[in-house]
């Protein structure tokens, strides 16, 4: 950001004075009314996201966030059991996918040889580029047996004393198959931002502990780690945003399944999935705009999740900046 | 208690416990990069080889048949046309708006306003798709019905903050001189801005539409609500619902039927291969652009 710090620059300020020329007043006119535009664009999505969840929010009120179930026939919908999918989906993609993550920016930033350094970032860069609906399609078609066949019976016999991993379900979908799904989906989003803020670190720093002695791990433990902490929990809480609005790809290979389990291996759902299953089958007005109050939600806490996000960037930027 | 332990520990013995630990952190990052690149070989590889087997020029050529004989060739027509529509008119919209918005940005707005600028691009990147597509559904469909054009306007929302970002980033690197050269020799604001700066970015634009392209064209929640409701026909209409390639390959994957499934694997290898060729193409260009802007500074 400190590029765009040009607070004395005379060339790029807002136009002033007493010659204004009509060309540059229409520019700035265009520019400014689109981003204008821009504000305007992210107020009228929530106005319109509110004004479909209205009828729902009227009848249910907040009770609908906490009420578990889903019943399209005696019309009683609450958000329940998918907030709890989708804060246990993004949460265990959180969990598996940041120490992968951060080991792959540690790969790719001390250890990797000149030669595959730059390949290997290419191709975990690209593992961001396949689309939800496709990864999807593999972890139903392909990922989803093999879990069911052989990893999630091993789990069960060997950790099967924890609720977490009680026995399998026959179909392979489930909450699990989603977190493994998820874990593929926010992976290069954390390692590539960890990779940006490790190559940051100044190398006076990282020589000195070197010259002090330390292993290669005591460095990077010492060193590397302290020094971008702040930016590494702004990637996992970006992973964190990217993970609880993946609609498709969770639609695809978490079940369907309305209620709570705590066992990992049953279906379940959550709320971005809930929406995108149900795009053709509301049955009623209330059913609608209840699915729209879970989009209502699905919203605030990603705008939540995303300005922390930028505040602990923005916080920890200027703080590295005095530092170094 | 750990320390008591260590005080008694022979330095010899202590060293090697730290290289020990050291080796085994350095296996542990070699190891997640190789998981990571194996994911995606394995997923690139099973849809290469599912997909390829079921590709053929009807394929692309020839459309849905409900109930036909199995003998029968079936193909996606109507969806790679609609996927290009749809994206066509994503990009048109997206385009424009976005590089003003990075003109105001970069060019014109004071500091708080460009950084409150900055942070609503950044909100509106983090909007779910999904929730996009309920927008465009309560803004445009509720009243007009579903159409390409409300599927591509969903699909300009989320590129917007793509191209407003990257344009905002190489408009940045345009060195000051240049601008100050301009309005030198009396050029005014807005030619000096459309003329001389703007054109020096055109690598770094054509990258980041490139991506954003890349991105969008794989997009499948947004469209859900603003145009699934089709017909199996080839239709060039806009303002018709269009079938695309990413909600027919999440239709057809829900389909309990295999040559359902042999259908979806042959669109996401088209998908696929497109989506890596684009991406490929923008990295390509950013590299050249960026090497020629670090030429003219």
């Amino acid at each position: 950001m400190s590029t765009l710090d040009t607070t004395t620059d005379v060339t790029r300020r807002p136009l002033s004075g007493r010659r204004v020329r009509l060309g540059d007043l229409l520019l700035q006119g265009a520019a400014g009314l689109a981003a204008l535009g821009a504000v305007v664009l992210v107020g009228l999505i929530a106005w319109k996201i509110v004004q479909g969840a209205r009828l729902s929010i009227s009848t249910f009120g907040l009770g609908f966030v906490t009420h578990v179930g889903w019943d399209p026939v005696h019309l009683k919908f609450g958000a329940g059991s998918f907030l709890f999918g989708t804060a246990v989906t993004s949460i265990g993609a959180l969990i598996l996918a940041t120490p992968l993550a951060i080991g792959i920016a540690l790969f790719l930033t001390e250890l990797a040889p000149g030669g595959i350094r730059g390949p290997v970032t290419a191709l975990v860069e690209t593992l961001a580029a396949i689309p939800s609906v496709v990864i999807g399609l593999w972890g139903i078609l392909v990922l989803a047996p093999i879990l069911r066949d052989h990893v999630e019976p091993a789990l069960h016999s060997a950790l099967g004393f924890i609720p977490l991993f009680g026995p399998p379900n026959s179909a392979g979908t489930g909450i699990f198959t989603a977190i493994i799904i998820l874990t593929i989906m926010i992976l290069p989003i954390i390692s590539s931002i960890s990779r940006e803020l490790f190559l940051s670190v100044p190398h006076e720093l990282k020589e000195g502990a070197i010259g002090l002695g330390t292993t290669r791990w005591e460095m990077v433990r010492g060193v590397v780690i302290p020094y971008t902490r702040g930016g590494v929990a702004a990637a996992m809480i970006l992973g964190l945003g990217r993970a609880l609005g993946e609609a498709i790809a969770v639609a695809q290979v978490i079940g369907a399944f309305t209620g709570i389990s705590w066992n990992l291996f049953n279906p379940g759902n959550s709320l971005a999935g809930m929406i995108a299953l149900n795009y053709q089958g509301a049955s009623s007005g209330l059913e609608l705009s209840s699915l729209i109050y879970l989009a209502l939600i699905l919203l605030v806490f990603s705008v939540i999740v995303n300005i922390v996000a930028q505040l602990i960037v923005r916080h920890f930027g200027r703080h590295q900046g005095v530092a170094a | 208690m750990s320390s008591a332990v260590r005080s008694i520990e022979r330095p010899a013995d202590r060293l090697r416990r730290r290289r020990i630990v050291n080796r085994g952190m350095e296996l542990l990052a070699w190891l997640a990069a190789a998981i990571a690149v194996a994911i995606l070989v394995i997923v690139v590889f099973s849809v290469a080889k599912q997909g390829a087997s079921a590709l053929n020029l009807d394929f692309l050529t020839k459309t849905q048949v409900p109930f036909a004989a199995p003998n029968v060739h079936q193909g996606l027509a109507n969806a790679f046309v609609g996927t290009l529509i749809i994206v066509g008119l994503a990009t048109a919209m997206a385009l424009p708006f976005g590089i003003l918005i990075a003109i105001y940005v970069n060019e014109f707005a004071p500091p708080p306003i460009r950084y409150g600028v900055g942070l609503v691009l950044d909100v509106l990147a983090g909007v779910p798709a999904i929730v996009i597509g309920f927008f465009v559904f309560g803004l445009i469909v509720v009243a007009h019905g579903q159409s390409a054009y409300a599927g591509g306007f969903a699909l300009a929302v989320l590129m917007l903050p793509l191209v407003a970002r990257t344009t905002i980033e190489v408009l940045a690197l345009v060195p000051n001189s240049l601008r100050e050269a301009a309005l030198g020799v009396g050029a005014a604001r807005w030619r000096a801005t459309l003329g001389i700066v703007l054109p020096q970015t055109i690598g770094g634009v054509l990258t980041g539409a490139t991506l954003a392209v890349a991105r969008v064209a794989g997009e499948t929640a947004p469209l859900l609500f603003t145009s699934s409701l089709v017909t199996n026909s080839i239709d060039w209409n806009p303002s018709h619902a269009l079938q695309t390639v990413p909600v027919a390959i999440f239709e057809l994957s829900e389909s309990p039927d295999p040559a359902d499934h042999a259908r979806a694997w042959a669109a996401a290898f088209v998908l696929l291969m497109f989506i890596l060729f684009t991406s490929l193409l923008g990295r390509w260009l950013a590299t050249r652009s960026r090497r020629k802007l670090g030429r003219a500074g």
